[in-house]
């Protein structure tokens, strides 16, 4: 399973960036196998539509699972079309990140509005 | 004659000067260009009907006979596309309508359709002033195909005074390049002349001829004027710092029709400026 | 590390004066100028220049006469008017869509990029700063604001800053956004004006949107008491928490002229209604502070 993780540089000890579309990296990191590569977020140079183009680099990446701050509804929306579970909340190193994450800790966006607080509320 | 009424930031007093003017001289029309802030009808309270629907085009893409090639979303410059595995994504908030991707598409896929971006409204006939506005949808980022639709209601036979977009970016750009003259609204102060400089930048640029109406003055120095002297610009009004002034604007009450001896100052400026304009008109 | 950004509906509401009190009273803190239309903070913080780059905007089309026949083909297509009868390009229309370099037989069309504005790292005397300066009829976008942002996030590690302080752009458009995502807390400054309220709402929409935790505060809430208690009620209903009702004061412009913060100029002028002034922005970044630190 690939989990994708928005990041300030490019290996498990670099800061994560909670800003999915203009983050400089996604670091990818398979745990069962134990590979680490990056691509660089092509979105972070857009003038407009970021999200959009961070969120297509990511579904190319053919990942699972991505872990991030904050992501627009335009983002969201490719992510969610292409089945893409997205987890907010990230904070600290991208290897502190994943273990949150492997420990149940970073909530489950349902919309892209959604935050660890506002659970199925739609408003 | 199209007067343009700016300022390099909001706030500034523009739409104020823009509907005083308008209300203290006869058979004008107004025109409110700050299509994403149309403010204007706060103060006049208008009855408004719609005129007419702005669109842009955007793409819509055939599915039977897309192939997925990616060619549409490479090319795309605004990011409008995303090309996933099994579909095209469009997101038409971003789509500038330049018609590229159906243009690139190998497979004749493409096929352009017309979204509404905003509406113009005028003024229902009884009203004593002529007056338009646009309103661009929210979310929506062509500000300047809703100024143009609007221009092109502009009556070339009467004097119009137009609202413009504050800034210095393209919706302004779009305003002062059709405007025979330029007004510029501003305070006196570190914060007023800065922006104050930035808007007679663009004017310039576009060889539209400059007065200036110093709003609150009293409050700052004499930075603005003494500029406009050493560059030749001239003060075509001073509206004073004044608490009446201040809170009939925050009632939404245009100042010159509770306090008429501003309708003759307002007559007085125009006079000016009709006569600035024939001026610079004729020496270009 | 905790960022707060400022917004307001429109411009000219104050927006540039409470963040200059602020950074005055705040320690440990990075400025981010976004208000990059016309950004105003460095006429009073008067920034030392540490570092300028260029930002690139959209591109710009060009052609090269030498290639071009003149058949006309890229004035037809061009949807924005922006090749000019003796085939040259006007800057200010072209929106850099490249659509004029495909349709070309000749080839004779390329995209050039094109500088927006300056991306500027400064220091001044309440800390480093990050600003941007734009070029004549360029457009602020999201990306000139997130590249400020940027700056300012590296001047906060090598500073070893706390807080960064965003004076983010007028409206609701893509660069707000981008002042706003990933950022801690929004305060919103309202105006008792006709547009004040419904400026306000449009403000509260978007930061509901990213559910970011948002505060408000009314300026000059004495020039239409009426205007400012619907904004209060507006606030009560919305559970947006109403922080601080600012009085209508020359001392921001008296502050303004001497090129001060309104807290210096409190301290050295003595006037009892300027010390008062300080002391609601002194206690209004109280409360932002504690639920800055609160919201982790
Ligand atoms: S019309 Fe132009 S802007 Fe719109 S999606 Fe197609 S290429 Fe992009
Ligand atoms: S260019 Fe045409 S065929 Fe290719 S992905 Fe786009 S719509 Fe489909
Ligand atoms: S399409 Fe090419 S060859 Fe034709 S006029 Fe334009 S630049 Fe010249
Ligand atoms: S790039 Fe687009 S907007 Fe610019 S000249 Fe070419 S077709 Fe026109």
């Amino acid at each position: 399973m690939k989990i994708c993780i928005s990041a300030c540089g490019k290996d498990p000890d670099s800061e994560v960036d909670p800003q999915f579309g203009r983050c400089n990296y996604f670091v990818i990191i398979d745990p069962e196998i134990g590979s680490v590569t990056s691509i660089i977020n092509p979105g972070s140079e857009a003038s407009g539509g970021a999200g959009i183009r961070a969120a297509e680099a990511v579904v190319g990446a053919e990942v699972d699972t991505l872990l991030t701050g904050s992501v627009g509804p335009n983002a969201f929306s490719i992510l969610s079309e292409a089945g893409i579970e997205t987890h907010s909340g990230i904070k600290g190193t991208v290897a502190f990140a994943l273990r949150e994450y492997q420990s149940g800790k970073l909530a489950l966006l349902e919309n892209s509005n959604a935050s660890t607080h506002s659970g199925m509320n739609k408003s | 004659m199209k007067i343009a009424i700016a300022s390099g930031k909001g706030g500034t007093g523009k739409t104020t000067v823009a509907v005083n003017l308008a209300l203290a001289l006869e058979d004008v029309q107004l025109f409110d260009c700050d299509v994403e802030e149309p403010n204007c009808n706060l103060f006049l309270g208008f009855e408004l009907e719609p005129v007419e629907e702005v669109t842009c085009l955007f793409p819509e893409i055939n599915p039977d006979k897309c192939t997925l090639c990616g060619d549409c979303a490479d090319f795309c410059r605004y990011n409008a596309l995303a090309a996933l595995p099994k579909k095209i994504l469009l997101f038409p908030s971003l789509c500038h309508g330049c018609g590229g991707c159906s243009f690139v598409c190998p497979a004749g896929a493409i096929e352009e359709k017309s979204r509404s971006i905003g509406i113009i409204e005028k003024a229902s006939s009884d009203t004593p002033l002529t007056f338009f506005h646009g309103i661009l949808n929210i979310g929506e980022a062509m500000a300047t195909l809703v100024i143009r639709s609007l221009q092109r209601h502009i009556d070339e036979s009467r004097p119009a005074i137009i609202d413009s977009p504050p800034g210095t970016a393209c919706p302004v750009l779009a305003v002062l390049g059709c405007a025979d003259y330029c007004v510029l609204v501003t305070e006196s102060t570190p914060f007023g002349f800065h922006d104050f400089l930035l808007a007679l930048e663009v004017a310039r640029a576009l060889k539209v001829p400059v007065g200036v109406v110093l709003n609150r003055d009293g409050l700052g120095d004499s930075r603005v004027e003494d500029f406009c002297r050493a560059e030749g610009i001239p003060i075509l009004l001073r509206i004073p710092n004044d608490r009446m002034i201040a809170r009939l604007y925050s009632e939404g009450i245009p100042f010159v029709k509770e306090m008429p001896e501003w309708k003759e100052k307002f007559e007085e400026m125009f006079e000016t400026i009709k006569a600035l304009a024939c001026k610079s008109t004729g020496v270009q | 590390m905790r960022q707060l950004a400022i917004i307001s509906g429109k411009g000219g509401c104050g927006k540039t004066t409470l963040t200059a009190a602020f950074s005055s009273l705040s320690e440990n803190t990075v400025l981010a100028d976004c208000d990059v239309d016309a950004s105003d903070l460095p006429l009073i913080l008067k920034p030392q220049v540490l570092k300028t780059e260029d930002c690139l905007g959209l591109e710009l089309a060009s052609i090269d006469l030498k290639l071009c026949t003149g058949c006309g083909i890229c004035r037809e297509i061009c949807r924005f008017g922006a090749v000019l009868e003796n085939f040259t390009i006007n800057p200010y229309s072209c929106e850099g869509c490249a659509v004029c370099t495909v349709a070309c037989p000749e080839n004779a069309v390329s995209l050039m990029p094109r500088v927006s504005g300056q991306v500027i790292s400064s220091i001044t005397r309440f800390g480093p700063m990050a600003h941007a300066k734009l070029d004549t009829g360029e457009e602020a976008s999201g990306k000139l604001v997130n590249v400020v942002r940027k700056r300012a996030l590296e001047l906060a590690d090598r500073h070893s800053c706390k807080f960064i302080l965003i004076d983010g752009p007028p409206g609701t458009g893509c660069p707000v956004i981008a002042a706003i995502t990933g950022t801690d807390l929004v305060l919103v400054l309202s105006e008792p004006t006709v547009s004040g309220l419904h400026d306000l709402k449009r403000a509260i929409e978007l930061t509901a949107h990213f559910r970011i935790p948002t505060v408000a505060c009314i300026n000059k809430y004495d020039i239409n008491e009426k205007k400012s208690l619907e904004i209060e009620a507006f606030c009560r209903e919305a559970g947006i928490p109403l922080l601080a009702c600012l009085p209508y004061a020359d001392i921001t412009t008296e502050a303004m002229m001497e090129e001060e913060t309104v807290i210096e100029y409190a301290a050295h002028s003595g006037d009892p209604g300027a010390v008062e002034f300080a002391n609601i922005i002194r206690n209004l970044w109280g409360e932002i502070e504690m639920r800055l630190s609160d919201t982790s």
